[in-house]
């Protein structure tokens, strides 16, 4: 495992509580299909919530959030419906959050989270 | 949702309209949105911003920015709008107390460290901003003397983003312009340097008492170029307004000087034979820029070997000599310049033009073509014409006068044409509508009778008569007295009249 997949790893960990913390219920993480995979699908009882995970371990090269850009959100619609289809999911409203895991080296590791961000 | 306001400039030509920056901090991933008609400069200046905020140690709101600039229908253009943009959105990230920011203009390109750098047109931009009401502005160090100039506005000069930001917040305090130095008037080149050509001098004197154009015609050598540039010498320092007015123009076309004086002494602009129409009436893409007559607004524009220039570029010149200003229509829309300038143009007699005329070796078709191609509308608006002559000696026989002396006969004799027209709003004799010269000063018959007479054998049109009469009330100035005779009238005719060659 490379590097920046150990990161990315980690920060989708983290997510993962951060977001269990929140009350919510993970359905899924890393759910793959041929369109490409989705980090984190979690629910809270009323509807879909599909998280984008994004860690980096500096800002040097912008801020993690910055990096969703059109291209990844189309993707992330398209394997939102493939998971819905695939889970017989008919009709539920679905909400779109982005989670920035900013965990630098020697510093406590900060988590900013987009709710409904697109 | 916090909401700040920062005020800039956006020029149209010479006029500013003051633009509100709206920031808005709203929820969303981060992304920089700026609405409002920007160019492509202006988009660029989304990135400079950015770099120059975290570059001078503030940390860039990690939300979704709008910004928008008002009024939204007119387009901006340039990097000027760096400075207030980058404060807007720290206004909004309340780094920024928003009453600091009311009423203060900001203007200047960020570097990406976040210096400060020169923006062009500082001076129309605050002349529009104080007149919109704004206390103060903050402009770039370099541009501070050019800004002095503008009275009634509180002018800060700031090298570093950094800077003006510690000074919005009240911590420190930015550079005040120096008290405007004295107006060091290069000596202009005196016009006893000229040897002899009486006739042209006597041309040049009246040019200056009345505001009217002049043709020199001469062979090579003879001192017309000499004495266009003498002309200037000759005309009245600029009075305050008309001195801004031109200052504005030369600002636009980055060509104000740096030391921040505002020069009054009337410009003397000579382009190149080879101008393109661009260079002479003003122009380029999107917003036009001034071109040569209205940075000779008020002084002289000066056209050396007139035949040489291009026919449409001569003729280009009518507007303007009638309208005294340029409207310059472009795809961002139609900007207009001031360009009341006096008209002087020189030209040899033929195109192998050897000292003496009678050396002449151009077939007759050839010297008629060359003159011809100055064109009848054009010299119609000529008032005068002088030939020169070679010259014969080297050492002047007579006394030449210098600029001093016939200064002060020019100066006397505009005296005397302002408190004659000063009720209607007129101050030289070239201003004044054709009507007034025929109507409310009319002349009786037998004064005007020469130019009834050429006008009825056709070789005076009825321009070329309202032009006569005002040449011949400047030879009344000049002579003192309180209205012109018809030996004046048949002078000015006759400066007028003579066939070029």
């Amino acid at each position: 495992m490379a590097a920046k997949d150990v990161l990315g790893r980690r920060g989708e960990d983290l997510a993962a509580r951060y977001l269990e913390r929140q009350g919510l219920v993970i359905l899924s993480r890393n759910w793959r299909c041929r369109h490409g995979e989705i980090d984190l699908v979690a629910t809270d009882s009323t509807r879909l919530v599909v998280c984008e995970v994004k860690t980096r371990s500096s800002t040097r090269y912008g801020e993690p959030a910055e990096a969703v850009d059109a291209r990844k959100v189309a993707r992330i619609r398209l394997v939102t419906n493939a998971w819905l289809k695939a889970h017989g999911v008919r009709w539920v409203p679905v909400r779109f959050d982005v989670l920035a895991v900013i965990a630098e080296s020697g510093a406590p590791v900060a988590v900013q989270h987009y709710e409904a961000a697109f | 949702m916090p909401i700040a306001r920062a005020y800039a400039v956006a020029l149209l030509g010479v006029d500013g309209h003051v633009v509100e920056i709206e920031a808005d901090l709203g929820k969303g991933l981060p992304k920089f949105h700026l609405l409002g008609l920007p160019d492509a400069s202006l988009h660029e200046s989304k990135d400079r911003v950015r770099a120059a905020v975290v570059n001078s140690g503030f940390t860039w709101p990690n939300e979704k920015i709008v910004l928008a600039l008002s009024p939204a229908a007119l387009r901006k253009t340039g990097s000027g709008f760096d400075l207030a943009l980058a404060c807007a959105v720290l206004g909004a990230g309340e780094v920024l107390p928003q009453a600091e920011l009311d009423g203060t203009v900001l203007l200047g390109e960020l570097a990406l460290d976040g210096r400060l750098r020169a923006v062009r047109g500082v001076l129309p931009c605050l002349i529009a901003a104080r007149d919109a009401g704004m206390r103060r502005a903050v402009v770039p160090e370099a541009m501070l003397a050019e800004a002095a100039l503008v009275e009634g506005i509180e002018v800060h000069g700031a090298a570093h983003l950094a800077d003006v930001l510690s000074f919005l917040q009240g911590a420190c305090e930015l550079r005040r312009p120096a008290p405007p130095a004295d107006d060091v008037v290069p000596e202009p080149p005196d016009l006893a340097d000229v040897v002899g050509q009486d006739d042209a001098r006597h041309a040049i004197e009246i040019a200056a008492a009345g505001g009217h154009h002049v043709l020199l015609i001469g062979p090579p050598g003879t001192g017309k170029t000499m004495l266009a540039q003498r002309f200037v010498g000759l005309l009245p320092r600029l009075a305050p307004p008309e001195a801004l007015a031109l200052a504005a123009v030369r600002s636009v076309a980055g060509r104000l000087p740096a030391e921040g004086v505002l020069s009054t002494v009337a410009p003397f602009v000579a382009p190149h034979h080879s101008s393109s129409m661009a260079a002479l009436l003003g122009g380029g893409s999107g917003i036009a820029r001034p071109g040569a007559v209205s940075l000779a607004h008020r002084g002289v524009l000066f056209l050396d070997e007139a035949p040489e220039w291009g026919a449409s570029l001569l003729d280009s010149l009518r507007t303007p000599l009638e309208e005294g200003e340029v409207r310059l229509a472009r795809a961002d829309g139609t900007v207009q310049y001031p360009a009341r300038f006096q008209l002087v143009l020189a030209a040899n007699p033929c195109p192998c033009a050897p000292a003496h005329d009678r050396d002449c070796v151009c077939p007759s078709l050839v010297r008629r073509r060359y003159l011809g191609r100055l064109s009848g509308p054009l010299l119609d608006r000529v008032d005068l014409r002088a030939r020169m002559f070679p010259v014969t000696a080297l050492v002047a026989t007579g006394h030449s006068e210098d600029t001093a002396t016939v200064r002060a006969r020019v100066l006397a004799a505009r005296g005397a044409a302002a408190e004659r027209w000063g009720v209607l709003g007129y101050r030289t004799n070239a201003e004044v509508p054709g009507p007034v010269l025929r109507t409310r000063f009319g002349l009786p018959r037998d004064v005007v009778r020469p130019l009834d007479a050429g006008l009825r054998s056709g070789q005076l049109t009825a321009r070329g008569a309202d032009r006569a009469l005002r040449v011949a009330w400047t030879l009344a100035d000049l002579a003192g007295r309180d209205r012109p005779d018809a030996d004046l009238v048949e002078t000015a005719l006759f400066f007028r009249d003579r066939r070029a060659a």
